[in-house]
């Protein structure tokens, strides 16, 4: 027979990948505004971020419940704190993919600009928030050991876009609202990156009870 | 600025280090086999319980936790064809050898229901083994009532009515009044067989404060069943089943991290 609290953990899983899905929808679309320069996603990612919020609640209240009338211990208790966290992050990817997408609409305004490897910035993002997930999802601690690993690749493309953004905007003054906007785009798409992380730290946690965070040799 | 700079925060122990590491055994339990009439029920357990520290023993009934503690101070012979082998060290000395009154002195014990003496008031109770062992000074026999109702977290309460009889306390008031009853003799260890498990959640509060207090005084061995207790009272908990020893370790890595599957199966409840 199953248990109600077997159950209650299913249903916060099943919560938090719902969330985890809308987040990766925000981002996928948030980033077509800058990209394609469409700016009719901006409605729908606008929305999808009410929902993520009211999740974020929904998702704090379950855990403190759990918590609260059940006592947990061992694994339960490792993954409800790692929903705790993956939480909150996930609620700021939903904020990052929001403020991508009203700066998509800045950049509408203004003349086209090189988009350097934003594009590149964006696949790297979006596959280590949809492995972090997947990893959750399965328990997987290889996924969620590879996810860590992809980070040092975003890092490395956004301050090369950090580069060559300064230095046309060194060139070109004109060009300075859009560079900054592009920085913009390109600091929330890493901070994406770094969530994924956070998440796969936390399956880390939550499948070995192994905290590797502010580790030296985290793998 | 350089007031603005934040204190340097002292580094916290790493986690994976026990706080007492090293800190000396009071009882050492070696290939200990027990049973009754034939019917094994300790199949060999290791146990080293460290000094001065809260050790408790959880399982579900019938893994041999309470057969456990009465081997370690011999309350388990006492029953007709009960039989136990192997090897407990107290300070070095071995139990099985030692008077098991003289034994009982040192490793005293505490029963799942109060039992005070009913027809002895509560300083009676509380000084009856001092009598027994032929304390006679009526002075030294007060201060160690006081002394010992006062370890119990009891003084406070019974302090204007000692002379009252001890079964007529409220089952909270006479399970300390029996902690405090084994405290008087001085006991190096206290053992607990589920001292809490027929009384309400205050009286169960009150006992376990009392056992985080005196356990800087004494060895404390708990069996219990409520394993929030154990979480929150010990310092190394052992999960036995089916006679055998499953793990033994810290409890607040046992009750995050368990190493063995069983007991995560036991401690999450999906045991069975």
């Amino acid at each position: 027979m199953k248990r109600q609290f077997d159950a209650d953990l299913e249903d916060l899983r099943g919560r938090l990948l719902r969330m985890g899905s809308l987040c990766e929808e925000m981002v996928h679309y948030a980033v077509k505004v800058v990209v394609d320069r469409d700016d009719s996603h901006l409605p729908k990612v606008q929305d999808w971020e009410s929902q993520v919020n009211s999740l974020h609640i929904e998702i704090d209240e379950v855990c403190l419940r759990l918590i609260a009338l059940h006592q947990p211990a061992a694994g339960d208790l490792r993954l409800i704190a790692a929903a705790i966290k993956i939480n909150s992050d996930l609620e700021r990817v939903g904020d990052q993919a929001v403020n991508i997408a009203e700066t998509g609409v800045y950049l509408l305004k203004e003349p086209k600009i090189k988009l350097g490897d934003i594009p590149r910035m964006v696949e790297v993002a979006a596959g280590m928030l949809k492995d972090s997930l997947d990893a959750f999802s399965r328990g997987d601690v290889e996924l969620a050991r590879d996810v860590i690993k992809r980070d040092d690749e975003e890092d490395r493309l956004k301050s090369q876009t950090f580069n060559e953004l300064v230095h046309l905007m060194q060139r070109d003054a004109s060009a300075i609202q859009r560079g900054m906007d592009i920085i913009l785009v390109a600091r929330n798409l890493e901070r994406i990156a770094d969530h994924a992380t956070n998440i796969a730290e936390d399956v880390i946690f939550m499948v070995l009870g192994k905290d590797i965070r502010h580790s030296a040799e985290k793998l | 600025m350089d007031m603005m700079r934040p204190m340097p925060l002292p580094r916290m122990k790493e986690e994976s280090e026990p706080q007492d590491a090293g800190a000396p055994i009071a009882m050492s339990v070696r290939d200990l086999r027990a049973g009754y009439g034939g019917a094994p029920v300790l199949n060999g357990v290791n146990l080293e319980i460290r000094e001065k520290t809260v050790t408790a023993i959880i399982g579900p009934s019938g893994c041999g936790k309470s057969t456990l503690i009465r081997c370690l101070n011999r309350m388990h012979e006492s029953i007709p064809g009960a039989t136990c082998d192997g090897e407990i060290l107290l300070g070095g000395r071995s139990a099985l050898e030692l008077d098991p009154v003289l034994l009982r002195r040192e490793v005293g014990m505490v029963f799942q229901r109060p039992n005070p003496f009913p027809t002895m008031s509560i300083s009676q109770n509380v000084a009856a083994g001092l009598v027994l062992n032929g304390v006679r000074d009526r002075a030294l026999i007060a201060e160690t009532v006081e002394k010992s109702l006062r370890r119990a977290a009891l003084w406070d309460e019974v302090k204007d009515k000692l002379d009252a009889p001890g079964v007529g306390l409220s089952g909270g008031q006479q399970q300390r009044l029996c902690i405090a009853r084994a405290l008087a003799v001085e006991p190096r260890v206290l053992l607990l067989d589920e001292p809490c498990s027929a009384l309400d959640p205050i009286a169960t509060g009150r006992i376990e404060e009392l056992l985080l207090q005196i356990k800087d005084q004494l060895t404390v061995v708990i069996v219990t069943h409520n394993m929030q207790q154990a979480a929150r009272v010990s310092e190394y908990t052992v999960f036995m089943l089916m006679g055998e020893m499953v793990e033994y370790g810290l409890t607040r890595k046992m009750f995050t991290q368990p190493a063995d599957k069983r007991t995560e199966d036991y401690i999450t409840g999906r045991f069975g």
